[in-house]
Order: C-alpha cells, then structure tokens, then sequence
C-alpha cells in the first residue's frame, strides 16, 4: 500500500491514480512487468508508485530502485517530477541523478553511499558495473525500472541494457524488471526483450487522433522532399494554433525548411529550430523557450520523439512521408501530451508519390496497424564489449556468464559456439593466421578469465557504449574574442568546403572562412543559395507495411479520397502502363533524352532499392548492357544506359544477384563505416578521440586499413561476419530485396514503352544518382591533378 | 610510376610509397613500423589483425622485384620498437634475409628504432650518398631525404592516401608501412619544412602529382 502520507497528499492535490497505475501497485511482486500505455498516460509514476508504497515512511539506507532512460535530459526532469510528491509527502527518500554530467565528487559519494533511488542511462550503468565495487554499490537492489523501453529495444543500446539487467539479477537475487513502452506493434516481442516470463500491461489505449493530410491550393511537386510548396499553409496552421511541432525526416531537410518558413513569416510569429546537430546551448536555448510557452513553433526531427512533456503543445505537422507508422503515432501523441485527450496532427506530403504515403500512412493508423522490423538475435559486438567490461569488474567464469547472458532478451537463442567466438576474440583477437601467443588480452587462471594487464580497464572503461559518432567539427562564429557555437557538422562535409562557400546551420546561412583547429570558423552571410550540410545515416527507408498498403491503394478501381491531382496521375499511369501488385514485379523501359531506362517498381525501400541498383548495374556491366548510372528511391530503381534492355527478366535471377553482393560488398565504403561501428563496440579500435585529432599525432590510423587487412589475410572473421550480417539488414537491406525476389518467383511483368510512364517520371527528377565508373574513377582524378598543377604553375 | 627532379638527381615515386633512384639502382622506404600490432598487444591495448608485417614485405617484396634494386635504404621507424624487432616471428625474419642477400641494406635509425637491430646490412643515424642526404627526421641541412611525418593528402573527394611531399632541398617520404596514419599535408608544421612551391605525389592505384594543399 502507498504511505498514507502520499495518499493525503494525492488527496490534497486532488490527484486519483488511473487504472494502470493502481494495476502496477497490485502487481508490483512480479519478477517482470511491461506497461504499455499511450504518452501522457503517466507512466513513469506508474513505475515509481510501488517503490514509494515499499520504502514507506520509514526508508532502510541503500539502494532500492534503479531508473534507466534514454535521455539525460529525461533523467533530470524525473528526478523534478517525483520531488514534488515525495516532499509534499515529507518521505524521507534521497532521489539522485547520475550521469555522463555528474560530477566527480558526486559520482564517488554515490559508489560509496547510493540513494534510495538512482536515475540513470544505459552507458552510465555500464560504466557502474564495470567497477570492482559494483557488487557492493547494488546489494540490496529491488527493481529496474526501464523507461521508454520501446526506443531502446530499436538499437545496440537496449541489446547493451539487457546484458547488464542480466548482471545486475546475478548480484541482486530477486530483482524485479519493469519496463515502461510507448505503444507498440508486437507487445509480446518487446516482453521477451525484457525477459523470459514478462508480464504485460496494457493501459486504455487513447482516444484516436484527430489526424489528416494537409490540402494546399497548389499540388505537391513531382519530386523532392521538404515540402517548401506548403509553407504558407503550414504558417496559417502556425498562427490557428497555441504551439505547433513541425516533424521532419533528416536534419538537412528541417534546416532547408526552417530556412524558407522564415523567409516567408511575415508576421515574425516566434519560430525555432531543434536537432541533434546543433549545439547543446542552442537547443536548450529552444527548450526553455518551450517550457516558458513563448515559441509559437518548432522546427525538429527524431531529436524531440522522446522528452519532456510539454503541455501546450496542440498541433503536430509531419513534412515529408512518415516513412514508419509506428514513429508516426508516437510523433501524434506529441501534442495534447494529456491523458485521454485526443491528439491533433497534420501530413504534409512532399511529392505526389508522398501523397499516396501518406494515404496509406493515415489509413494505417486508423487502423491501428503499426510496423516494426524484427531485429533479430542480439548483436556479438555487444557481447564482446560486454564481455570485457565483465573482465574489467572482477574475473569470471565462462559457464556461469554463458548462462546469465542467456537471461538477457536478445540473446536468449545465443548458442555456446558463439559466446565461444566472442570470448575467443577478445581474449586472443580470435585470428585464424597468427596468434598473440604472449599478448592475449584476457588470460584464463584458476579458472576464471581475467585481464593480462589490470591497467587496460581504464582504457576499456573509456570506450563502454554503443553510441558511435560520426566524426564531427564545431562551428563557430568567428570573432576575436571566439565566437558563438553554432553547432557541428560531418567532417566529411567539412572537407567539400573551399573559403566563400555557404551553407545553412541553425536556420542561418553562414560563409565559410576557414578551418582554426577543429573548428569551423564561419560569418553570418546572407546567401540566395547556400549549401546543405549532409548528414550521413539519416535516412529512413518506407516500413514493409507501408509499401504493402501503397500497393494495395493502387489495386482500387479509383481514388476517392485522394486529392485529383494524384488520382488522375495514377489513372494516367493505369492507361499508358499498369500499376505494380503486389507479388508481382513491374519492370518498365523506355527511351528519354537520348539514353535508355529501365525502371524496376521493387518497393523494398530505400536502402534495398540502392542496393539491387549497385547489383543489377554489375551484372548488366559483364552482358555488356553499358549501363552508365543510376538513381533509387523507396519504390524503385531507374537505370539509364546505352543500350535498350529487350528482357530484364534474367537479369532478376536471384543466384547472379547473391554472387555480385559478395565482391560488391567487401569493397564498399557502407561495409567499412559498418566495420568501423562493430570494431568500436566490440574493443578492437578505440574511439578517435579529439584529443588525439588536435594533437596532430601521426599515430592514429584509419579502421580501413584494418578492415582492408582483414579482408585480404582473415574473411571469415567474427567482426568481418557481424559486419555483413548487419549490412544485410541495415544499410545493404539485401533481406528486402531477396525476399521480394523469393515472392514474386519469375512473375515479372516487363513494358516497353515509347517515353516515361507517370509512376516513373518523379524518379528522372530525383537527386543522388549513383554514377558508374570503374576505370573512369582513376583517369577523372588524373585530368583533376592535372588542372591544378597548371592553375597552380607548376606543369 | 612518376619522374621528378630533385637538385640534380632524377628520382621516381612509385605508386607504392617507395622511391626509386634508378642512377643507383636505389629503392628507399620509410616508416615501415614492422611488427606494430604485435606491439600494441604487448602494451595491453586491443588486438589488432597481426597481419601488417606481412602486408608491408609482400609490397616491398614486390616494388624490389619489379625494380631491380640492387640498393635498399629503409629510412627510419623500420619497426615499431627495437623489442618487436626482437619478437618478429620466424617467417618474416627468413622473408627479410631473403630480400637483403644479395643487396646492399642500409637501416636508418629512427625515434622508434633507435638502435641496431639483429638483422644484419648496415645501420647509420643517417647516410650521405653524392649530392643526397638520408636521415628519419627531416629539417636539417644539405639535399635531404626523410620520413617520419607520414605526410598523406586528399584529393577530389577521394579519401586521403599517403603522399611524398616535394620541396627544393627537402623530400619527405610517406610511411610504407601497412598500418600507418597520417599527418595532412595541409598541416602548418610542414610549412617551414618543406618550403614554398612544393608538389605532393599522392600514392594509389597511380601516383598522382598536385601542388601540396594549403590551410585556407
């Protein structure tokens, strides 16, 4: 039962708790419970309520509780939100924070003296268990609260967190799980993340939202993201409403968008901009203009899909197609953050396709039909750093941590042979040719396995964590005295600069001036064209079920509910061509501009259509088909070439296809920035700290020359395998395009046209086309060496 | 392959990193850092792919072969440590007395490899031959030859690749050892070093020759 006090105090508030929240109180002695409830559904005090009922007035010294979320952020303003009814109810209980901003002092007085109850995040945990103390700090725990479990479980993060519950249930003898879910597609799937034997709970669900397509005067363009035609709609929208987020898939896109919706706010309604690539004064400078009610609108991606709750927040606008519907539902339940009121949400598609998306897209969530890819069994770059960072705490034994690794979700279905793998890699670097007879890194004695060289933890602590950062430069302002922060861009970008080039950050169009260290010194420019600064990684491919609602809208007879402009297209495309079914593979060619196109409808998104592009152009290289570049999108890949394609058919033979994603693999820059991640995880480089980058040091080398190495001298490497066998999934996605192959088993329809079919023309405007060029590549770098030394007079 | 002049000599890089002086029959190399994984092991860090020994004598192996060298200078840093020296693995020690027999050897010592290694040809802290001079570290007088900087440079979009910086009286060799970082060309300590006018050969699938990039 909750203290009386804390009941008195509910009373006074005039606060009652929801049905979901007396359930967990009920049930708090389960060994493992997983709420599922809408946001604003008061959730985490659902979490909180039975630790409160437990230590009561009169709390035992020690840990009782840990509190694990995503966000630093999230932990501080937790901690706030539960002060207010432990002190209106005068418990007695110390609620502390740690994080990476704890400090020094704080974190040791917490090692040696824990609060009742600790706010934490995954890596800051990690780095907990990895001391010798960690026993000692934790004895006594009783319960994990995990928060926001669902955004865990989607990457290495969660894999990382489960392994850890596991170590933390070995030391703590009854300990209880709780994890607290944003709705989600497979309830059962994520309990089982959780661990065997998880309870679920499902809270009311909420009411349904308020959700449609924004109608404009003029018709989305044929292609292109952003959604710059919307703008003064969006503005109106704006101003109707009290404080309205603006949802956009990348970073560059809310910064192009950002840029343009300022040009065009004449009535200066006071607008910001929020993303992960802005500085942390910039955003928080953001935050607290929304947490004081005086934005009228934000500008923002993922960066602000989990976080504080704000009130006031009555409008939610989604730029671009949702791409996922799951994210989709979580960015609605973003305004009217309040229970059982129903959220209110707009979709701005940004091309005609993207209105077909967003049909599909609003029909889903009608339907309560969410996505979700199975991830698959738990990644071994993981384990092996979970492994290490074992090491680091005290010696283990390698049956028993076998058997607890069993306990975490994700790994459940390990099998011996390959913690085997793990355990060999990190203790010997687990290489077929030649063996560090003298250096393994771990060392088996009585026993257990321990590391060779005790001063390794400190380096090994140092680079816990799954979060892997694009290599990043600060921009600045330049002025004598050092500039304001603007934010960070990719180093890559970075390199593309020259002196005068401009480019937007932060909703300003900056120049650039040069490189001071490792900062980006810029001016504030005004520039009719700048540049956008890419951001690699931040594109989501369409979810398996959206593209299968899309093919599904094609199959009616006509189109009602779409707007005209897009149901006379379809109609026009029904005449000249067909549209793609499903479980059938159209394949249109047809000549434009002098070249020869193929146009392949795979709807296997937009990392898997790359990929078949990369794979169909090498085989059409060696029939001497001369292709001569490429483009995909999330629907299909156009080809162009020499040559007409009489019978495209064969070249979809799935055997040729397999073959040429193992040369085409081992080479690829995507393979090696994937290599560089599991390398990182899994121990075998450190993270390039910017230290060492400052220092000028000569000593740092680049992870592709290990993984050239590899290559060439160990194939079959674990981390050569854990690499391919993420790219299959991720950013290859070849499993999408096997599987579509393996569905539609020959039933290929090919059409020979006289010019572009409608469904195709959006591609022949599309960016990002993908050259082809082998010795090319060479010869172009040459004339490039050439041209400088004569502008530079020294030819 | 890529021909320059360099004072009065003709000198050729090759796409490898080494450089040739076909008037000697000289191949020079610099910076190979043998048996550098085995020393990081040693020190307790991870556990690099031990195969960048072998790497590294395939490539010299190979630029000997097609050159005909008869004269081999390795410039200094030829191992990681004088103890990975000592630790080379049987294979790699045959390897490099098959390469030496037969050719005239010369090891420069270097701040990694400060002293004489149990390997056999002969060991200098540098080493005049006619108008040239060969020493690891780069900066001081005469028509010199060094290492040590592992200079490497970008161009097109292209990733960085380890270059040879060419200046008037100064020629800085990149590292030809499998694995070996860098220091950007661009980098303001080259500055002084190297002079004004200088070229870079940036080594790939061919040698490339460009004016040595600035800070902007």
């Amino acid at each position: 039962m909750l203290p009386q006090a804390l009941t008195i105090w509910f009373e006074t508030q005039g606060w009652t708790l929801h049905p979901h929240q007396t359930a967990m109180l009920a049930r708090a002695r389960d060994p493992s419970a997983l709420l599922i409830a809408p946001t604003g559904g008061g959730k985490t005090l659902a979490g909180f309520l039975p630790t409160l009922a437990e230590l009561g007035p009169a709390p035992p010294p020690g840990l009782h509780t840990l509190y694990i979320s995503p966000l630093k952020a999230l932990t501080a303003d937790i901690r706030r939100n539960l002060r207010t009814p432990i002190e209106g109810a005068g418990l007695p209980l110390r609620v502390e924070d740690r994080t990476g901003d704890t400090t020094y002092t704080q974190r040791r007085r917490q090692r040696a003296d824990p609060p009742h109850i600790l706010l934490t995040t995954p890596e800051s945990l990690a780095l907990l268990l990895s001391y010798e103390d960690a026993p000692r700090m934790f004895a006594g725990l009783q319960r994990v609260i995990i928060d926001e479990i669902h955004a865990l479980a989607e990457n290495k993060r969660g894999d990382q967190l489960m392994l850890q519950i596991a170590r933390l249930a070995t030391l703590c003898p009854g300990l209880r799980r709780i994890g607290l879910s944003a709705t989600v597609e497979d309830p059962p799937a994520l309990a089982a993340f959780l661990g065997a034997g998880t309870q679920i709970h499902l809270a009311d669900p909420s009411p349904d939202p308020d959700i449609a397509m924004l109608v404009t005067d003029a018709p989305p363009p044929w292609s292109g993201g952003g959604g710059k035609y919307a703008i003064p709609a969006i503005l109106a929208e704006v101003a109707r409403h009290q404080t309205t987020l603006i949802f956009h898939n990348t970073r560059a896109q809310a910064e192009i968008f950002f840029h343009n919706l300022w040009l065009a706010n004449t009535d200066d309604l006071p607008i910001g901009i929020h993303h992960g690539s802005l500085s942390r004064e910039q955003r928080e400078r953001v935050e607290a203009a929304m947490t004081a009610g005086s934005l009228r609108a934000v500008v923002c991606t993922g960066s602000l899909d989990l976080g504080i709750d704000w009130g006031a927040v009555d409008l939610v606008i989604q730029v671009g197609a949702p791409k996922n519907v799951k994210r989709l539902v979580q960015r609605i339940g973003r305004a009217n953050h309040r229970y059982n009121a129903p959220s209110k949400a707009l979709l701005v598609p940004a091309n005609r396709f993207e209105v077909v998306e967003c049909q599909a897209a609003l029909e889903a969530v009608r339907a309560h039909d969410l996505d979700g890819e199975p991830r698959g069994p738990g990644p071994r770059d993981v384990l092996c750093q979970h492994l290490l960072a074992t090491a680091c705490a005290a010696p283990f034994d390698a049956d028993a941590l076998f058997t607890e690794v069993l306990q975490a979700g994700p790994y459940s279905t390990l099998t011996r042979p390959e913690f085997d793998d793990c355990l060999d890699f990190v203790a010997t670097g687990g290489y077929a040719l030649r063996a560090y007879d003298k250096w393994q890194r771990l060392l088996l004695r009585a026993g257990k396995w321990q590391l060779r060289d005790p001063r390794a933890a400190a380096v090994l602590r140092q680079n816990l964590g799954t979060i892997i950062d694009t290599e990043t430069l600060k921009v600045r302002l330049r002025r004598q005295m050092g500039g304001l922060a603007l934010g960070e861009i990719e180093e890559s970008f970075a390199a593309t600069l020259s002196p005068g080039d401009t480019f937007l950050i932060g909703g300003q169009v900056v120049r650039y001036e040069g490189l001071n260290e490792m900062t980006v010194e810029v001016t504030r420019a005004p520039s009719k064209n700048p540049r956008v600064a890419v951001f690699s990684g931040s594109k989501f491919a369409t979810s398996t079920l959206l593209t299968q609602r899309i093919l599904e809208i094609f199959q009616s007879p006509s189109w009602p509910d779409l707007p005209r402009h897009t149901a006379e297209w379809l109609t026009l495309q029904r005449e000249i061509s067909q549209l793609p079914q499903p479980g059938r593979l159209l394949i249109e060619s047809f000549p434009h501009d002098g070249r020869e196109h193929l146009c392949i409808y795979g709807f296997a998104g937009r990392n898997g259509q790359q990929t078949l592009g990369l794979l169909l152009t090498k085989v059409m290289e060696t029939r001497g088909l001369a292709p001569l570049g490429f483009v995909a999108s999330d629907y299909a890949t156009l080809i162009w070439g020499l040559d007409p394609v009489s019978d495209a058919a064969p070249l979809l033979d799935l055997a040729p296809l397999r073959e040429g994603l193992e040369g085409w693999l081992a080479g690829n820059a995507v393979m090696k920035r994937g290599f560089r991640n599991v390398a990182i995880i899994a121990g075998l480089i450190e993270r390039n700290n910017q230290g060492s980058r400052k220092s000028g040091r000569q000593a740092t080398f680049s992870s592709d020359i290990l993984y050239d190495t590899l290559l060439k001298y160990d194939p079959d490497h674990l981390l050569l395998q854990i690499t391919r066998t993420e790219a299959m999934r991720g950013m290859v996605d070849f499993s999408r395009i096997e599987a579509l192959l393996t569905k539609v088993e020959g039933r290929i329809d090919t059409r020979r046209l006289t010019r572009p079919s409608p469904l195709s023309a959006p591609l022949l405007l599309e960016p990002g086309v993908v050259p082809i060029w082998g010795e090319g590549r060479e010869r172009m770098a040459a004339d490039a060496a050439r041209e400088l030394l004569r502008a530079a007079g020294l030819d | 392959m890529l021909s320059f002049t360099f004072g009065p000599t003709n000198l050729t890089a090759l796409a490898s990193g080494a450089l040739l002086w076909p008037a000697e029959s000289l191949l020079c190399v610099s910076d190979l850092h043998l048996g550098k994984s085995e020393r990081m092991a040693r020190r307790g860090g991870s556990l690099l792919p031990p195969y960048e020994t072998r790497a590294t004598l395939e490539k010299l192996d190979l630029d000997l072969e097609r050159t005909g060298a008869r004269r081999v200078i390795c410039l200094g840093d030829s191992f990681d440590d004088l103890a990975a020296a000592e630790g080379l693995d049987e294979e790699a020690r045959l390897w490099l007395t098959r390469l030496m027999a037969g050719r005239h050897w010369v090891w420069i010592e270097g701040n990694h490899d400060p002293g004489p290694v149990d390997l056999g040809g002969a060991h200098r802290a540098e080493m005049t031959l006619g108008p040239l001079i060969f020493r690891h570290e780069g900066g001081g007088m005469g028509l010199e030859i060094s290492g040590h900087y592992h200079p490497k440079a970008s161009l097109a979009g292209r990733g960085a690749r380890p270059c040879f910086l060419i200046g008037k009286s100064r020629l800085i060799l990149p590292a030809y050892g499998a694995y070996t970082g860098g220091l950007r060309a661009e980098h303001p300590r080259f500055d002084a070093l190297i002079g004004p006018g200088a070229r870079a050969v940036l080594t790939g699938p061919t040698p490339l020759l460009i004016p040595r990039p600035r800070r902007s």
